[in-house]
């Protein structure tokens, strides 16, 4: 099992598709980045616009710990496609390039094939996360600096102590990896049915695409499937930036407003890739291969 | 000898397509084993279903004296195969994609050994270039060389030539030679060209609709001893009872559409030939059918004198 992890690691970084995701990511945030070190005061007055009369700000809100934050907000829509690219390619880009054939006819079973290969892509899910963590996290600190962190939610405003918020993106990267993980599973298992690529990347991204917006529209009838999507879920790495406040309406530093909430989630993430690959093995066990 | 492949009643059902009917045949130590039939006959199938790709609807495959289904790995062990298109990964190199597949197959081969390997079959001046730059021949060849790379006993070739030019055809047939005749391998080889098969097979099966039509020595049946001989004339009644009353009657096989059918030894044709005008039968053409080839398409195309070569 280890020898067949080993290959399909060695096989995934040696396509120059893999790197396209790095790549991506990397050029996405540095623009970002870029845009908002020439220009960071307009966004921060932008930022402000509806509650400047209200309150006065004192300090530099347009900090490392707040970029990081609006970075993921945008790149988590993007990244599915990115752990798609691969994930979706590991049984369908085997079928397409005809080596799928020559892989089952060697003496390991069904089974440990595609754990190995759901492995490999989680490994490198899990690396693309870490690259993003240390574009989008350590170097807007670096570049940025680091202070207290000002949110602001839909109806409310949240403000983090400085030495309050490392810890909570530690939590929201590894929740982040958890929603990848899961779309990485749901690529994956798509990936059984088809003999090439396009086909399992486009259904995977339609299947997010379609789930999002059912977990998003405020319409009953689908209020009841909600929490059954994982996409409803795949959210809840924002949990970790609200925070609790006792009867004087003072934070409560290091508290977590809805702790459970992240719990539950995690939970329906697990239950969902144990679901994807548990179907993708019982599936592919008895698939003829005729590629 | 002992008996490396037996199948017994093999078949396999695609929803409203029996795409194997009831197949059975046994493969020998050694053999080079011609496993013929015409496209969509059933061969890749059979094939297929002996590397564990697909599961049979019914019958019993057993390889080295072990069932398929319950020691898979330790018969996967000691099988090579290229099945149809010689497919690996173009971004690797010659040598990266020995040395995966050769731990695939569970060792971990010295960089002499890889080498040594692609040497044999043709490679070794381009270990390090990528797959994408090779020519079909030279994938076909490295194919055969991932098939052998652990040495296993048994090797599964499903359509080596295909796609191959006159000289690829050529080296295939030439290493298939090799592995038989110096490694001392037992080769499973399907083709169409039969007249490939006909050069290195040393046991034969023809398979025509998922069912076995024939199966025998190809000694026996490239036997000179077996030739067919094709007559035509200009009144094939008047022949045929001419015929039937010399002592060549007892040669005669069919009449088939406006031929006269003789199975015959191929040195008696000047005799024959002699006797006709003897006979004043008046001669179109006479054609002797001694290949396999021949042999593969009149019995596939009618299942004509399949009793008469039927071990």
């Amino acid at each position: 099992m280890w020898t067949l992890i080993q290959i399909e690691l060695y096989k995934i970084f040696r396509r120059p598709r893999t790197y396209i995701a790095f790549i991506a990511v990397a050029a996405l945030i540095i623009i970002i980045q870029f845009g908002l070190k020439l220009d960071g005061k307009s966004y921060a007055d932008f930022l402000m616009k509806d509650i400047g009369g209200t309150m006065e700000i004192d300090g530099n809100i347009l900090n490392g710990y707040l970029i990081c934050y609006i970075m993921l907000q945008l790149l988590l829509v993007h990244v599915p496609l990115l752990v798609a690219l691969i994930a979706a390619d590991m049984i369908s880009g085997e079928a397409n390039m005809g080596t799928l054939r020559l892989l089952i006819s060697k003496p390991f079973s069904r089974t440990e094939l595609l754990l190995a290969k759901f492995f490999a892509s989680t490994v490198y899910t899990l690396l693309l996360l870490v690259w993003l963590a240390i574009l989008a996290l350590f170097l807007s600190m670096w570049i940025f600096g680091t202070g207290d962190m000002f949110l602001m939610k839909s109806s409310y405003v949240v403000l983090l102590s400085e030495n309050d918020v490392f810890w909570r993106y530690t939590g929201a990267f590894v929740f982040a990896a958890l929603a990848m993980v899961t779309v990485a599973a749901l690529g994956f298992f798509l990936s059984i049915f088809a003999e090439n690529s396009i086909g399992p990347i486009v259904a995977t991204m339609s299947v997010i695409v379609f789930f999002t917006i059912l977990s998003t529209l405020n319409i009953p009838i689908f209020n009841a499937l909600k929490p059954y999507l994982f996409t409803t879920h795949m959210i809840s790495w924002k949990e970790f930036f609200d925070i609790q406040v006792n009867d004087a309406n003072e934070a409560i530093v290091g508290s977590i407003q809805h702790p459970q909430k992240i719990v539950n989630s995690a939970l329906v993430l697990v239950l969902h890739i144990i679901g994807f690959v548990g179907g993708s093995i019982w599936i592919f066990k008895k698939k003829d291969v005729l590629s | 000898m002992q008996q490396i492949v037996s199948v017994k009643g093999l078949t396999k059902q695609f929803k409203n397509l029996t795409a194997v009917n009831n197949l059975s045949f046994s493969v020998n130590e050694g053999d080079v084993y011609g496993f013929l039939g015409q496209n969509g006959a059933g061969k890749s199938t059979s094939i297929r279903m002996m590397l564990t790709l697909i599961e049979p609807s019914s019958g019993q495959i057993e390889l080295f004296g072990m069932d398929l289904a319950r020691h898979r790995r330790e018969i996967l062990r000691n099988v090579g195969a290229v099945i149809e298109k010689p497919d690996v990964y173009k971004y690797l190199s010659a040598y990266e994609n020995l040395e995966l597949f050769a731990r695939l197959s569970g060792i971990k081969p010295s960089k002499k050994i890889l080498m040594d390997q692609l040497e044999m079959v043709g490679l070794a001046g381009r270990a390090n270039d990528r797959v994408k730059t090779f020519s079909q021949g030279m994938k076909q060849r490295l194919g055969i060389g991932i098939a052998l790379v652990h040495n296993p006993q048994l090797i599964v070739l499903d359509e080596p030539t295909n796609g191959l030019d006159p000289q690829g055809i050529a080296d295939i047939r030439n290493l298939i030679l090799h592995l038989s005749r110096d490694l001392k391998k037992t080769i499973v080889v399907s083709s169409h060209l039969l007249s490939e098969i006909e050069q290195v097979a040393t046991r034969v099966l023809i398979i025509d609709k998922g069912q076995k039509l024939v199966e025998g020595n190809a000694a026996e049946l490239f036997d000179p001893a077996q030739t067919i001989v094709e007559l035509q004339t200009m009144d094939n009644a008047f022949a045929l009872t001419q015929l039937k009353a010399s002592p060549w009657s007892a040669y005669l096989q069919a009449q088939r559409n406006t031929a006269i059918l003789l199975k015959l030894n191929r040195t008696e044709i000047p005799s024959l030939h002699s006797d006709l005008a003897a006979m004043q039968i008046q001669l179109l053409s006479l054609q002797p059918r001694h290949s396999l080839e021949d042999f593969f398409l009149q019995i596939t195309s009618g299942n004509q004198h399949v009793d008469t070569y039927t071990n």
